[in-house]
């Protein structure tokens, strides 16, 4: 391959570039001050009543009234636990077990509760989903989105019956960036509910990828149930949040001393807690003028990449978040091609089969009515706060090499008129 | 917070085997640096050719033989591989291991199993041994043309399944298939086969196989 020099940059500890900040970002420095008196100074558990536990109870308060202020809710409607995948089972085994017999009392004992959701859901998502269909809990709904892979309202409108209990849709899609029109299914949802003098359906939506790019208002948006993180937000991992928006009945999934309004026992994580207030206060004071830098960078890597014969962009074109690249190059193999890159000092993701731990290939690029072939060769590259000019530059000059390299070895060919 | 570009030295230590380096070092220069690959095929005189796998299951490997007639000892072999670092290693160790020395003669290179492949290249993890299985596959089939071509239509062996759920048609390989591809459960078969749907009374054979596969492949539990 043609030599050309490495980064000199350093990124989670190596030299390189980090593109996967979808996956993970890197903490903030402030963040991690903001944590540190609660580890060894301020180690109180919130729930004594001595004076070291007020104040960790104390701050506890802090965190959620400045979560709350971003989100336009209330600090009582914050529910923290461990994380987006946490929160997202939270919402949803929360509404089914507590649904239940209120809806055997409506529709007759063999009444069983409906879900809609996408196609192109988190499996944080998915699997509860799928596992409780499996079992026969409930019914399920999955939306195929439009080739651009954003969801139409009308078809989750379309698809509310008088026995849906929820709606979860993503706010941003993990894999290919695209953004949900959540504010007008909530509408939608909303106005549903009127019609029928219903409580249900829930609206939950995932906005673990959102945060730090988008609106997070819970009245503009009209969810009951949002869920966020720390990991992606510059800050710590193990940390995320259910919005859980008042009057809406949710069973808890993990019991003990009830903290978090008995809905998620566990001596709060105070340290976390800490970092997630500061990371998504930071995220969102500065997320419309990092939006507008990261546009810039990610629609100069596109055109860049696009410029490799046989590739296809995944995903809407603008409807999508600021930092997400996602580009199927055909008769070559993501995994392949993640792995020199990462040769070459770039640190991105794949839709493969082969990267996963299930084996098969990305289920969202799948979704788009895009073939296996273009589900194997995915590239997703997400930028964040470190990413430069330079950086993409680098990528669009490394990148035509590595994909004429293993289009050598490959014997497949395929027909891009078939695509 | 000082410099943070400094690696800093922790207390706990990463694991032997985890993760630091996912693929051993023979792996990556397999990988990076595959030998016998096919450059150029114009001119290329096989004696046999053959090909598995489809790009929509994520790997197809081709592989082109050129055999000692007399001996009947494989001469040359090239090759060419759509798929991740595991597949592309595993072809290239492949055509190494079936030219070295005097070259493996036909018998021998029919019964070369995934498993001596993994060996040679220092393990694979375990939810890529999958991806090294079709290049012996491949191998037969370009030894199944070969004697095609000779007219030893004697010596080809085709591989068949054994029909397990008699509704759905499914056979043993479909199971073995679904395990290589990590399915660990039932459930996890069932939704990449539906096994069992319509035929539920060989649920209980569907496990067994499931559990003699993990067992093959992945080693006891």
């Amino acid at each position: 391959m043609k030599k050309v020099k490495k980064n000199e940059k350093k990124s989670g500890g190596v030299a390189g570039i980090y593109m996967d900040h979808a996956a993970t970002t890197p903490m903030d420095k402030k963040v991690i001050e903001a944590m540190m008196p609660f580890f060894d100074v301020h180690y109180g558990n919130p729930s004594s009543l001595h004076a070291p536990g007020q104040i960790a109870a104390g701050v506890l308060a802090g965190a959620r009234e400045s979560i709350a202020k971003h989100l336009n809710a209330h600090a009582d409607e914050m529910i923290f636990c461990s994380g987006g995948t946490e929160s997202d089972n939270l919402a949803i085994m929360g509404v089914v077990n507590s649904v239940k017999a209120e809806l055997c009392k409506k529709f007759g004992k063999n009444a069983v509760p409906h879900i809609i959701t996408s196609a192109i859901e988190h499996p944080a998502v998915l699997e509860p989903l799928l596992k409780l269909e499996y079992k026969g809990l409930i019914k399920l709904t999955q939306i195929e989105p439009a080739s651009n892979g954003i969801v139409s309202v009308k078809d989750v409108q379309n698809a509310i019956t008088d026995q849906t209990v929820l709606v979860t849709i993503m706010y941003a899609n993990n894999e290919i960036g695209t953004i949900q029109p959540i504010a007008e299914i909530g509408k939608a949802i909303l106005k549903y509910r009127k019609q029928s003098d219903s409580v249900y359906p829930y609206f939950h939506s995932d906005a673990c990828q959102a945060a730090g790019y988008l609106d997070l208002n819970v009245e503009k948006l009209h969810v009951d149930l949002l869920t966020l993180n720390g990991g992606k937000i510059y800050g710590p991992k193990g940390i995320g949040l259910l919005f859980v928006r008042r009057g809406v009945k949710i069973e808890p999934q993990i019991l003990g001393g009830g903290q978090e309004r008995r809905i998620r026992s566990g001596t709060e994580n105070v340290p976390g807690i800490a970092g997630l207030a500061k990371a998504l206060d930071m995220a969102q004071n500065k997320r419309e003028k990092e939006s507008a830098r990261l546009v810039k960078l990610r629609d100069r890597l596109m055109n860049g990449l696009l410029k490799i014969e046989k590739s296809r962009l995944n995903g809407d074109e603008k409807m999508r978040l600021p930092n997400n690249v996602n580009i199927s190059f055909m008769d070559i193999e993501g995994e392949a091609a993640m792995l020199y890159l990462d040769a070459k000092g770039v640190y991105c993701s794949t839709g493969s089969a082969c990267a996963s731990t299930s084996l098969d290939p990305s289920h969202v690029i799948l979704a788009l009515g895009m073939s296996y072939e273009a589900a194997h060769g995915s590239l997703r590259f997400t930028l964040g706060q470190s990413t430069t000019m330079k950086d993409i530059d680098y990528v669009i000059k490394v990148m035509p090499e590595i994909v004429k390299r293993l289009r050598a070895i490959s014997p497949v060919s395929l027909d891009m008129t078939r695509f | 917070m000082k410099d943070d570009n400094k690696q800093k030295q922790v207390d706990i230590k990463p694991a032997k085997n985890g993760g630091a380096s996912f693929y051993s070092e023979i792996v990556k220069e397999h990988f990076f640096h595959p030998k016998n690959f096919m450059e150029d095929e114009t001119g290329y005189e096989a004696d046999g050719q053959g090909m598995v796998g489809s790009p929509a299951c994520g790997d197809v490997m081709r592989v082109w033989i050129k055999v000692d007639r007399q001996t009947k000892r494989i001469k040359d072999l090239k090759w060419k591989t759509f798929g991740c670092a595991s597949a592309i290693a595993a072809t290239s160790m492949m055509s190494v291991m079936v030219t070295e020395g005097e070259g493996m003669t036909l018998e021998e290179a029919r019964v070369l199993r995934p498993q001596d492949i993994t060996e040679r290249l220092h393990g694979l993890p375990v939810r890529k041994i999958h991806c090294s299985v079709l290049g012996d596959k491949a191998l037969r089939s370009a030894i199944n043309d070969y004697y095609r071509k000779m007219g030893e239509t004697d010596k080809i062996e085709i591989e068949s399944g054994r029909v397990i759920d008699k509704v759905l048609k499914i056979t043993d390989h479909d199971i073995e298939e679904a395990v290589l591809d990590g399915a660990v459960s039932l459930e996890d078969v069932q939704r990449k086969t539906k096994v069992g749907t319509g035929d539920p009374s060989c649920i209980p054979e569907v496990e067994q196989l499931i559990r003699f596969y993990r067992e093959k492949y992945f080693g006891a539990e």
